[in-house]
């Protein structure tokens, strides 16, 4: 991992995130986000040799429910804020392709 | 001497999306229900509202297990959850939690039956669960419609080794995965209702001339039917040949990339999308939200111990103690009711190849008529078990059995009470039978007379005799007692 972020990495994340950066805007979260990592990287002077990697930060595991339905929030609710809907669909720009 | 001998090998592997039978989604309490008006089975978990908490459903992982355990896979002990980011309108949180590095479980194999009898073992690497994201509508002029009905929908994704080498092993091993599930009861596996969905991974190792040349991989996306993934696969090893035989040194593995391609059912073929160099970079890291699995010892014992009697184990049983054909078999094994229905049947006295000739020939057809299985037409074991030895017993004749049998679907009534009641049982009262005799040799003097002459003719008009009796007895005479009293009345 590199230890800046640079301009083309602001811009690739921004395309997975399907928004549009200002040559300003990739400017500033870069070094936004450099600060952050320089932040974590504090945690490099931690000893970890003989640590087991963690999965979770908690202990305890298997939290289930039982498999009962219980009400759901109904259409209404549900598209309340929908910036627009159709029907009791949301309606959004037109999209093709795979996911 | 130069070796001109060509060999094309299709390398297949096949990615199943199953989703699981469960009565409500993987995190939430919304059911899990196909055909439900759009958005009416979401709540704030599964729309994504922030500040929502997941909470995984027990049933689901172990329906998971239970089909890890039949693929003989390794269930892991320790198990997690993580997030795989990408931005798309059907998955309102912007990921989708899945399982990365820990999967439920790894290295499992699925046999897989082949046409000449033998059967082909299919290698698993791993099985994990997931949720399924929403649905995209597309048909909105100008727009797109979001569904998030199946959003959070328990999701088991079943990855096999590149085993496959030919259209058949890739249907059969797809067939093969519907009917284990099913068994199981882990999923209902229905296509239309988009049970089952495939990506199948493609390419071709083409030896010639000494030389052995891969093409590239293409992985095909998000099938849904047992058609398109056959033609995909029949298409992609046409066309991946046709490209290599243009350019053998450039369409090659080692020059090209893994790319993605589409299966269009308009054209029937595969169109490309892109090269997995621009694949999405998913970024998955551990789902905070939610708690590792353990599963110990005591918990995975109980899962396996309501798996019973396999598909392929049953019908190896069929054949060695019922002494039944392959395909015979192999028919009674595609559902687990069915064949606990002919279990019973016998248990309760059946002879079992006369019970599987009832079940594979009138409640077959009867089943095919409604499209359900042959145990979902709705016979009992007892009565088929009183039928079938009222056939043993020649009580009844096979067409009167088919009959009684469609009767037993409406009625309560049992099979020799339909019988009786609908004069189907065998005629066996020899004074009735004589009347029928005499009656046709009247009826037919120039039948009679021939017979009687021997000779050419005789054989032909002794059958037409028969057939003639049999015809006023409506098929309820006993053929033995009537083909006796013929003989003696036209004897010598
Ligand atoms: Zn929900």
């Amino acid at each position: 991992m590199s230890e800046t972020i640079d301009a083309d990495l602001v811009r690739h994340i921004g395309k997975l995130a399907r928004i549009e950066l200002s040559e300003q805007q990739v400017e500033m979260f870069g070094r936004q986000m450099s600060d952050i990592l320089v932040y974590f990287h504090k945690l490099r002077e931690l000893e970890t040799e003989d640590i087991e990697p963690m999965a979770h930060a908690v202990q305890s595991s298997n939290v289930f429910a039982a498999d009962c339905p219980q009400p759901s929030l109904g259409p209404d609710q549900a598209l309340a804020n929908a910036p627009q809907r159709d029907g009791n669909f949301f309606k959004v720009p037109k999209v093709i392709g795979d996911s | 001497m130069i070796d001109t001998k060509e060999t094309v090998t299709p390398v297949i592997g096949l990615e199943i999306h199953v989703e699981l039978a469960t009565a409500t989604k993987l995190f939430c309490r919304c059911r899990n229900r196909f055909g439900d008006p759009p958005n009416t089975n979401v709540c704030p978990i599964c729309i994504g509202m922030p500040g929502v908490l997941p909470v995984m459903n027990r049933k689901a992982v172990e329906y998971s297990m239970k089909v890890a355990l039949a693929l003989g896979c390794q269930v892991a002990a320790f198990t997690k959850w993580d997030r795989k980011n990408y931005y798309y309108p059907d998955l309102p949180k912007n990921y989708q939690i899945s399982q990365y590095d820990l999967p439920l479980s790894s290295n499992g194999y699925l046999e897989v039956p082949l046409a000449d009898g033998s059967a082909k073992k299919v290698r698993i690497l791993r099985a994990h669960l997931e949720e399924d994201a929403g649905k995209n509508v597309h048909d909105k002029p100008g727009f797109t419609g979001v569904d998030l009905n199946r959003v959070g929908v328990p999701l088991l994704e079943v990855v096999s080794e590149p085993d496959m080498n030919s259209v058949e092993e890739v249907m059969g091993y797809a067939r093969a995965m519907q009917r284990l599930v099913r068994w199981l009861g882990a999923s209902e596996a229905n296509m239309q209702m988009g049970h089952m969905r495939f990506e199948p991974n493609i390419n071709l190792h083409i030896a010639r001339g000494g030389v052995t040349y891969k093409t590239p991989i293409v992985e095909v996306k998000n099938l849904n039917s047992f058609r398109a993934l056959e033609r995909t696969v029949e298409y992609e090893i046409a066309r991946q040949y046709a490209q290599w035989e243009a350019d053998p040194d450039g369409y090659s593995m080692g020059k090209l990339q893994k790319q993605n391609r589409g299966y269009d059912d308009a054209t029937q073929q595969t169109v490309f999308q892109r090269a997995k160099e621009e694949a999405h970079d998913y970024r998955y890291f551990p789902e905070p939200d939610l708690h590792p699995v353990v599963v110990d010892d005591e918990w995975r014992d109980e899962v396996a111990a309501t798996i019973g009697e396999l598909p392929l184990a049953r019908r190896a049983r069929y054949m060695e103690t019922y002494e039944l054909s392959f395909k015979h078999a192999d028919a009674l094994t595609q559902d687990a009711p069915t064949g606990d229905l002919l279990d019973e049947a016998v248990k309760g006295g059946a002879e079992p190849k006369r019970c599987v000739n009832l079940l594979l020939g009138r409640a077959a057809a009867l089943a095919n008529e409604r499209n359900c299985t042959i145990a979902q037409i709705g016979i009992t074991a007892g009565g088929l078990a009183e039928l079938t030895k009222m056939l043993s017993a020649g009580d009844v004749n096979a067409t009167a059995s088919g009959k009684i049998l469609e009767k037993m679907i409406a009625a309560d009534d049992s099979p020799r009470q339909i019988a009786q009641a609908q004069g189907l049982l065998v005629v066996r009262d020899a004074g009735q039978i004589e009347v029928w005799v005499d009656e046709a040799i009247a009826a037919n003097p120039q039948a009679a007379q021939d017979a009687r002459a021997g000779g050419k003719k005789q054989k032909r008009a002794f059958g037409f005799l028969m057939g003639q009796v049999m015809q006023k007895s409506k098929g309820a005479a006993d053929p033995a007692r009537v083909k006796q009293l013929l003989q003696q009345k036209l004897g010598p």
